[in-house]
């Protein structure tokens, strides 16, 4: 790598500024992507408050709440991945990428088998669907529908992002990132901290609906 | 532009930032606030993605116009919220004929 610059820019750091901008342009779609979702939580929730409140209580919040730090460590391995890279330390930043993996993969594991419990207690919308102590069941059922939705699109950005770090893992393990350029990691590292954001909101959204009522 | 580059220490205490107000956002949805449990856990989390956009995404140390993409990103997100709420919110003011 003499030099990763483009002939349409002027400078290295114009270009990586360029780069950031992108990424945040595609991650503000996103969050209008995730955005619709949410409202259309918001809604229904106002709608069938009771059969939420319920349905929410039926989650692990333990587990919940254990991932959600899971996920938190992993974000902060990732910014102490994109610290190497910025330092040229090749393999500190393998290291904190393939801990980063971990983390991540962990997570994962502990959400498939979160819905894997939800088909043995039949709490997956369909026609076994059975919440005990919800007298209106559809209402339930919109729920888990969100809930598998909201969880199961943030479970595929979890994918998408671990793939992109094994990509970069192997990159990095090359040589091919350097003081001077490691903009790969540091996309990277912005797309993996947006989708622990919307974690941090899918967590209280979902696992804490009024918690404090006797169910 | 400069690249800034921050300390372990500085990534470290927003880990631990973090994690506490995951703590304290479980803690409290056990606790009776009434209306005031969904402001409790949003503001927990609005401060939480605050510390991850600005250390761990290095918003503070952004040019100016990635500032603005964000925010304006935000903008639009609360447009969203507020249009559809403001539609839903208020269906039961009048009568509507037929419903």
């Amino acid at each position: 790598m003499a030099s990763a610059l483009e002939e349409q820019f002027d400078t290295e750091a114009q270009q990586k500024d360029a780069s950031t901008l992108g990424m945040w342009i595609f991650l503000i779609t996103e969050v209008m992507f995730f955005g619709g979702m949410f409202t259309a939580y918001t809604v229904y929730r106002r709608a069938y408050s009771d059969a939420f409140a319920v349905a929410s209580a039926s989650l692990n919040v333990t587990i919940g709440a254990i991932n959600t730090a899971v996920l938190l460590v992993s974000s902060f391995t990732m910014a102490m991945a994109v610290r190497a890279a910025q330092l040229g330390r090749r393999r500190t930043l393998v290291l904190f990428l393939v801990l980063t993996l971990i983390f991540g993969g962990v997570f994962l594991g502990v959400k498939a088998y979160e819905w894997n419990e939800k088909f043995e207690q039949h709490h997956v919308p369909g026609p076994s669907f059975h919440l005990g102590g919800v007298p209106q069941q559809g209402h339930a059922q919109l729920f888990f529908s969100l809930y598998f939705a909201m969880t199961g699109l943030h479970a595929l950005h979890m994918v998408v992002g671990v793939g992109i770090i094994s990509w970069l893992i192997w990159l990095a393990h090359k040589g091919r990132f350097t003081a001077e350029y490691n903009t790969p990691v540091d996309i990277a590292g912005l797309y993996w901290h947006f989708v622990d954001i919307i974690w941090i909101f899918l967590f209280p959204l979902l696992y804490l609906i009024d918690r404090h009522l006797p169910k | 532009m400069t690249e800034h580059i921050d300390s372990i220490r500085t990534y470290a205490l927003a880990l631990l930032a973090l994690l506490a107000l995951t703590a304290a956002t479980t803690l409290v949805a056990f606790v009776d606030l009434g209306e005031f449990s969904v402001v409790a856990a949003l503001a927990i989390a609005v401060c939480k993605m605050l510390l991850v956009a600005l250390f761990f995404m290095h918003v503070r140390h952004s040019t100016k116009l990635t500032k603005l993409v964000v925010l304006g990103g935000l903008l639009w997100l609360v447009i969203l919220l507020m249009l559809t709420l403001s539609d839903f919110t208020t269906r039961g003011w009048i009568g509507v004929p037929g419903r």
